[in-house]
């Protein structure tokens, strides 16, 4: 139930996220979810796509830097507490999350995060334990 | 304007009588020179003995020295006394990290430390003055030949060496400091933070300050003398011919007076190696007359500048060199430092996670300067991780001030984002006001 996030590498330069976006919708590849990490002088742009394999292979054939990352998409009841509700989980388990950044999308009446943890089976498997709902690569695909 | 002297006879002897002492001093270098091993070989064919030297004219047949020959005199081969006779030695490192070394003798270093109590009196210093010395010490000769110069001429010497810029201020203060030595970019330093250190001009009683170790526009010299209500004199001089009290400003400040009783000064075309007229830019050339320890004879400064056309008010007939120009080598001096950027490259490309395209800027940051690397990092290295990128920054940057002493930022770009050479690189942009 991993999914695969693309990270790329961008440079503090004019333009520079427009390439890559411009670049997968040339290629037809949809983002689904994204967010900016930033410093500086770069940044790292982290998207969820329809087709990584390909949105990843349009990058790197563009020169830009770029490769996968493990993610997992969780749905959070889209309600007060919601988000909590799932953190509370790991609050015991020692496992991180890295970062987290939400979908655009809605799926019915549940909003869809994606979270990044330094151990991404470990996590997995607490979120099943704990019958919180973990998102596929097909349902994103057809989201 | 009250101009004095240390001594008036030789600052104002006439030019053919200064022939006579720098033929005479010429005569003496070339015999010690022929005592040192590098000398004896290099000579060989030019100069046999001081007899060979019979005016000034003789000067042109002795070849040119360089830096690299004195890295590859490094450690005894320009040394023309018995070591037991020596009693200082400087050492200056340079791009290679082959250092250079200068030995001095007792009689070298009170020569030295009497010219540079001539050029404090010829800057207007007396003994009531109080010295505080914000150069550094040790190795680097700033500090160490403005401290017994001014000894010597018996101001009161605050020995404060550079850095701790409250601990200045409040000496500056307590003790009614009249004369600082600092290099420009630390007396900017200073005026933009005395106020959140809980000081202001008013609480000083500075007279004079010597700006000197990089070197600075005219314009430089009114801001600091404006900022601070002061007169700013230039220092000039070289860890090869000793290090400050080369040349020096009189109070007039219209070019520094080259000691010329005790160096021979040529200005060169850097290509052909001929002297070009005066007030034409050229590359300075130094020949030691008095140095016992180790002579140097037509030595190339690398340094460009002009000699001052016409006599100076002061009556000094030693004449006058203009501002540094510039380098003929690459040499970058930063907040006083001297950076190659050959020392960037090979830290550089030490690191695995760097491509091979890079960059150096060199930019003002308010009144210090600003050094900024900028690398391509390898496109296998990236994993994503931003945390990563952080890490790979800051090892670049651990490992650039480890090695050239300053602290530079460090910016990582795409593989194939900087700019490209085909032929000869140009990768350093030295955005700072040109000189």
């Amino acid at each position: 139930m991993k999914l695969t996030q693309i990270s790329v590498f961008l440079e503090n330069k004019k333009g520079r996220l427009y390439d890559a976006t411009r670049l997968l919708g040339e290629n037809n590849v949809n983002i689904r979810a994204l967010t900016i990490a930033e410093s500086q002088d770069f940044g790292v742009l982290r998207i969820v796509v329809d087709n990584p394999e390909k949105g990843l292979e349009v990058l790197k054939n563009n020169k830009f830097m770029a490769s996968f990352t493990d993610i997992v998409a969780v749905e959070v009841g889209d309600d007060p507490g919601g988000l909590a509700h799932v953190l509370k989980v790991f609050a015991d388990t020692g496992i991180n999350i890295e970062y987290m950044y939400a979908f655009v999308e809605k799926n019915t009446d549940k909003a869809l995060m994606v979270f990044r943890f330094d151990n991404t089976d470990g996590a997995i498997k607490v979120l099943q334990q704990n019958k919180i709902n973990v998102v596929g690569k097909k349902e994103i695909a057809d989201l | 304007m009250n101009v004095c002297y240390q001594n008036k006879d030789l600052e104002c002897v006439n030019r053919s009588s200064l022939d006579s002492i720098q033929t005479a001093g010429l005569q003496f270098s070339v015999a010690q020179a022929l005592k040192t091993k590098f000398y004896a070989a290099r000579l060989k064919g030019h100069v046999s003995s001081p007899e060979d030297i019979r005016s000034l004219n003789d000067l042109k047949r002795i070849p040119f020295t360089t830096k690299d020959d004195l890295r590859e005199s490094y450690t005894d081969g320009i040394l023309a006394t018995e070591f037991k006779h020596v009693v200082r030695l400087h050492t200056s490192s340079g791009t290679t990290g082959v250092p250079t070394v200068i030995y001095h003798t007792q009689k070298d270093l009170n020569n030295w430390t009497e010219l540079m109590e001539r050029s404090l009196i010829a800057s207007g210093a007396t003994c009531e003055d109080i010295f505080q010395n914000m150069m550094t010490y040790g190795m680097f000769t700033g500090g160490l030949g403005f401290h017994y110069g001014a000894e010597k001429l018996g101001i009161l010497v605050i020995p404060t060496g550079s850095g701790n810029t409250k601990r200045q201020l409040q000496l500056m203060k307590d003790f009614k400091t009249t004369l600082v030595h600092a290099t420009p970019s630390y007396m900017f330093h200073m005026a933009s933070t005395m106020n959140e250190h809980g000081f202001s001009m008013k609480d000083f009683n500075l007279k004079k300050a010597y700006i000197g170790g990089e070197p600075h526009s005219e314009n430089t010299r009114k801001k600091i003398e404006e900022l601070f209500g002061i007169e700013a004199y230039n220092s000039f001089g070289l860890s090869e011919m000793n290090g400050p009290g080369v040349a020096f400003e009189c109070v007039y400040k219209t070019g520094l007076h080259v000691w010329e009783d005790s160096y021979i000064l040529e200005v060169i075309d850097p290509q052909s190696g001929e002297l070009v007229k005066d007030g034409e830019i050229g590359e300075i050339v130094f020949t030691t007359l008095r140095r016992e320890a180790t002579p140097i004879l037509r030595y190339r400064t690398r340094d460009l500048a002009s000699v001052i056309p016409g006599v100076c008010p002061c009556g000094r007939t030693h004449r006058r060199l203009s501002r540094i120009a510039g380098r003929t080598d690459d040499m970058l001096i930063i907040n006083g430092a001297n950076v190659f950027p050959s020392q960037i490259e090979q830290i550089l490309m030490k690191v695995p996670e760097v491509g091979t395209n890079y960059m150096i800027l060199v930019s003002k940051d308010g009144a210090l300067d600003k050094l900024t690397v900028q690398v391509e990092i390898h496109s296998k290295t990236f994993h994503g991780d931003m945390s990563e990128l952080g890490v790979l920054k800051h090892k670049i940057k651990d490992e650039l001030k480890a090695s050239i002493m300053i602290n530079p930022s460090v910016e990582l770009h795409e593989p194939g984002s900087l700019p490209q050479f085909e032929m000869k690189a140009k990768r350093v942009v030295d955005s700072r006001i040109k000189i």
